[in-house]
């Protein structure tokens, strides 16, 4: 199929940038959307351009590298996937696809469709963690039985791929979503107990300091995320956050 | 041949790391404060290392090329990490789980390195729940097990198949805390372009920051490579498109040996190549084949019919279907290790039995096990008349249960419905044994500079078993080098900062920035990419599954003189000093044509088959693997002498005092 392409292309953060067309053949069903712009690429470079500059890695949905709005959807039209998971076969022949990076003031464009988001690292950094030392003095792992249910509930918080969809979906740019997968895995889990109330002020407050938005529930983040990461982690945050303001 | 010293621990076999950790020197804490180390490489192993180390009070500076230390390549391991918990009580033991890990390796590593693996492996589990890891648990609330290939029991722990994930954000986690102390400063972006030796000790390296294009100098006491593997020198594998040699590489041109390069390993089930656009192959976990059935026709013609769509799987009669595996291994079927079932795939469908477009792909087939499954379900719910439709429809809930993320995956890919027709699969590259040679403590043949997870060569031999890659790198990272660097730190104590203005330092930048300036400079005719493609070829044609003298000989030359004409036409737009991913390619790429000539050097000069490298020469009338324990029962390592054909052989002879020699047998 043939497809016109129109892609935001932008030199550095600190230059503007425009949106720029262009035209590709030859692109089939079988392709991931990552391996279609890979052809792009091949082009640009075998005419002497600077090809088009994206994040990705594992290209299997798990490193949470890979970004893009494609047609105003973040990860693209397919649900419960990532762009490098999306096929060209979800398009059809002489389409128009918009290809611009996340937008959010906490997540500024480093080249073309690369942002960074290493503001997701800093709130993790600020509590995203169980202070326990790692050089092997812990007790026996069955010494701390789990209930089955809070374990498998506590793994799915836990799948967030800190990818910024949720955010990149959202009117008012918030990390609500991506903060409260972390904080719920740790809240449903004994050992996350003892910083409880620590963590989910220190995030939060960094989650601000950042410059991301609020949560204002519209739900759009959920539908976007590429790992089903649901609402109710955002509701199990505000819950963990307000009993932390209780206890002070 | 006196260079390579392995520094093993003398005293009986499970004694010897008790004993090596009561005698080593220590740092005390005061001191530690002031001496630097450098971490390469954030995954497990990485990233399990620097957090231990800042833990103890060392000062840790990190590296990684992506954004964050939590998208390193671990974070797509699948199926699980083994340890000898023997919480199914079903026999496990520290002996048990080396036994296997050295078998399992084709008897080609060091008996006490694997020992002190399986020693520490029950910890790591302790640990990993104590951060917080969310485990699969039964009911009971207790851990839950399954079983991988090539053992007897169960002692894979796994959390759905994102267990690597889980474990990387596990040591993120560790990490963070650190970084949240002051106690690492972790730069992402940043690709490690040189070792920097200063009076024979690695004291720092060159990076490239991958936004601004500057390059850095930092310096360090010590040097951790924890860089990954290989395996993207076939162009097409189950890594990470970033995945590359290059660290291990520079290093290994700084006088760190190279160890069994040609040790690869070609996973039996991915979903098969579709078309030349194609980036990478994904991996269908091996749990698969505990349910699924592998085949293709009986007869040829059937073969071609299905290759040109004539024929679907489903109309082919039962005994007009090969399950060559179970015919040729029956009393380990479909389970046999990696590497038999791979060769055996290849060999049907060299053969001309293969069964897609391209006939380079074989069945699994899950119809056997639905039906079982179903009637199963019927019976312990009480459905004596249940008929074959519903029989169906039970049978498929238990699988999807089970497998349901993977065939979902399979679907989104291949856009077939693997519950309705059979899975295509085909052996794609997925992990290399070997890497750089260390000692017992990890230290590479460069004092100072050490190698830890899929970077060294360590442990897994000629073949790795499943979910034992994501072991060894937390137990090099958490509770091995932690010592064994302390050990070495002990005389720096005095030394203080490295200063980062000494010649050593001024030539080692110049060196990388010549470098870059000659790819940059490159005629500009191809594409990094075009000769990674062409790279990969030869690789998968000449060193991949089979391998001959002739063959080999031939990816020699053809590497060489791929490795010329890069040099000399290579397009890389774009400027040097700012982002250029094509520049980052290329840097990898340069080293890839270099390692990838080695390979085959190494492949040719083991006149045996071995685990993952099975030379056609050297094989049983039945087509097995012959290995030759008399002349080859060593580990290879390669000393950098210019161009790879110059490179000079030396063995570690490997003494077995604990295990006895056997050839592997899965008939
Ligand atoms: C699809 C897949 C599934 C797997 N499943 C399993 C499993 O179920 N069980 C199991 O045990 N094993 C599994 N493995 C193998 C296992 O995942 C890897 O061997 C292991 O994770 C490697 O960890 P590592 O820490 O050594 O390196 P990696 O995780 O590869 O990390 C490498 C690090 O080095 C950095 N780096 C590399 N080069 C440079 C450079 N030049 N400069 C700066 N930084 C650099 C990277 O940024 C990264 O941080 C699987 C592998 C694959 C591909
Ligand atoms: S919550 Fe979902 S969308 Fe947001 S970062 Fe995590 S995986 Fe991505
Ligand atoms: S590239 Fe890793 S999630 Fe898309």
């Amino acid at each position: 199929m043939k497809l016109n392409l129109k892609i935001w292309r932008q030199q550095d953060a600190k230059s503007k940038g425009k949106m720029t067309d262009y035209s590709l053949g030859g692109v089939e069903g079988d392709m991931s959307f990552l391996e279609m712009l890979d052809i792009l690429n091949e082009q640009l470079i075998n005419k002497g351009e600077e090809p088009v500059v994206f994040d990705h890695d594992c290209r299997e949905g798990i490193c949470g590298s890979c970004s893009l709005m494609i047609n105003g959807e973040p990860h693209g039209p397919d649900r419960m996937v990532t762009t490098c998971q999306l096929h060209m076969r979800k398009f059809n022949d002489g389409d128009t696809i918009v290809i611009e990076p996340f937008r959010a003031k906490a997540f500024p464009v480093i080249k073309d469709l690369m942002v960074d988001r290493t503001s997701f690292d800093r709130i993790q950094q600020s509590g995203g963690y169980i202070s326990v030392n790692t050089s092997g003095n812990t007790v026996d792992a069955n010494a701390i039985p789990i209930n089955k249910h809070a374990a498998d509930e506590a793994m799915d918080a836990a799948t967030c791929i800190g990818c910024g969809a949720c955010v990149a979906a959202c009117k008012n740019a918030s990390a609500m979503l991506f903060t409260s997968a972390k904080v719920s895995q740790f809240a449903l889990l004994p050992q996350g107990q003892v910083e409880a109330t620590e963590r989910v002020q220190n995030m939060v407050r960094q989650m601000d300091l950042e410059g991301f938005g609020n949560c204002t529930n519209t739900g759009a983040c959920e539908i976007e995320c590429p790992k089903g990461i649901s609402l109710e982690n955002i509701a199990r945050l505000n819950r963990e956050y307000y009993s932390a303001n209780l206890k002070g | 041949m006196g260079i390579l010293d392995s520094k093993v621990p003398s005293g009986p076999l499970a004694e010897k790391w008790t004993s090596y950790k009561d005698h080593i020197e220590l740092v005390n804490p005061a001191n530690k404060r002031n001496i630097d180390i450098i971490v390469v490489g954030t995954g497990l192993a990485g990233g399990a290392a620097a957090a231990t180390l800042a833990e103890l009070g060392y000062n840790v500076k990190t590296f990684c090329y992506q954004d964050s230390p939590r998208r390193a390549h671990s974070i797509a391991a699948q199926g699980g990490i083994n340890a000898a918990k023997n919480y199914q009580g079903d026999g496990d033991s520290n002996y048990r789980l080396f036994y296997d890990t050295v078998k399992g390796g084709d008897y080609r590593s060091r008996e006490a390195n694997v020992y002190r693996l399986a020693e520490v492996s029950a910890n790591i589990i302790d640990q990993c729940v104590a951060q917080g890891v969310p485990f699969a648990r039964e009911y009971g609330g207790l851990l839950d097990n399954r079983s991988f290939g090539g053992v007897l029991v169960s002692r894979t722990f796994y959390a759905k198949g994102q267990t690597g994930q889980q474990l990387l954000l596990g040591a993120y986690s560790a990490m963070n805390r650190q970084i949240n102390r002051g106690k690492i400063q972790s730069h992402t972006r940043h690709e490690m372009m040189d070792l920097v030796k200063v009076d024979g000790k690695a004291r720092g390296i060159i990076a490239r920051n991958l936004v601004t294009g500057e390059i850095e100098r930092h310096s360090a006491h010590a040097v951790v490579l924890a860089t990954g593997g290989y395996g993207n020198v076939f162009f097409l594998s189950t890594n990470a498109m970033g995945s590359n040699v290059m660290a291990a590489w520079r290093a290994h041109r700084k006088g760190a040996f190279f160890a069994n390069p040609c040790y690869t390993q070609i996973h039996p089930t991915c979903i098969p190549v579709s078309g030349d656009h194609q980036s990478k192959l994904t991996l269908m976990s091996e749990s698969l084949r505990n349910d699924g059935r592998i085949w293709v026709p009986k007869r040829k013609e059937d073969a071609v019919a299905i290759q040109e769509g004539k024929l679907k799987p489903l109309q082919l009669k039962e005994e007009d279907r090969d399950y060559y595996l179970e015919r040729r291994y029956p009393a380990f079927g479909n389970l046999v290790p990696r590497d038999v079932a791979s060769r055996a795939a290849k060999e049907r469908c060299d053969a001309g039995f293969g069964v897609n477009k391209t006939g380079e792909a074989v069945y699994l087939d899950f119809t056997s096990a639905i039906q079982r499954y179903g009637k199963e379900q019927a019976l312990t719910q009480g459905l004596h008349n249940a008929d074959d439709k519903e029989v169906t429809k039970l049978g498929k809930a238990v699988i999807e249960a089970k497998y349901g993320n993977l065939f979902q995956m399979y679907e989104k890919i291949v856009d077939e419905n693997p519950y309705e027709t059979p899975m295509m699969i085909y052996p794609a590259v997925h992990y290399t044994m070997g890497g750089l040679w260390v000692d017992y403590n990890l230290q590479t043949t460069v004092e100072g500079c050490y190698a830890a997870g899929e970077a060294n060569f360590s442990d897994h031999g000629a073949n790795r078993l499943g979910a034992s890659a994501l072991m060894q790198g937390l137990a090099d990272g958490y509770f091995v080098l932690p010592y064994t660097i302390g050990d070495y730190l002990s005389n720096d104590i005095r030394t203080g900062p490295i200063a980062t203005d000494s010649p050593e330092f001024d030539t080692a930048e110049k060196e990388v920035k010549a470098r870059l300036d000659k790819l940059m400079g490159g005629k500009g005719l191809h594409s990094v990419d075009s000769y990674h493609k062409k790279l990969g070829k030869i690789m998968w044609n000449k060193c991949g599954m089979s391998r001959n003298a002739k063959e080999l000989q031939e990816a020699i030359d053809e590497i060489s003189a791929l490795r010329a004409d890069f040099w000399e036409n290579v397009k890389i737009p774009g400027i040097a000093d700012g982002m250029n991913q094509e520049l980052e390619k290329a840097g990898r790429v340069a080293d890839f044509l270099e390692l990838g000539e080695l390979f085959a050097k190494d492949a040719l000069t083991r006149n045996e088959s071995c685990g993952g490298h099975f030379r056609e020469e050297y094989q049983t009338p039945e087509g097995e693997a012959m290995r030759d324990d008399e002349n080859f029962k060593f580990a290879s390592a390669w000393e950098y002498k210019g161009e790879p054909k110059d490179a000079v052989l030396h063995k570690e002879e490997l003494v077995y005092e604990n295990i006895e020699l056997k050839t592997r047998s899965y008939k």
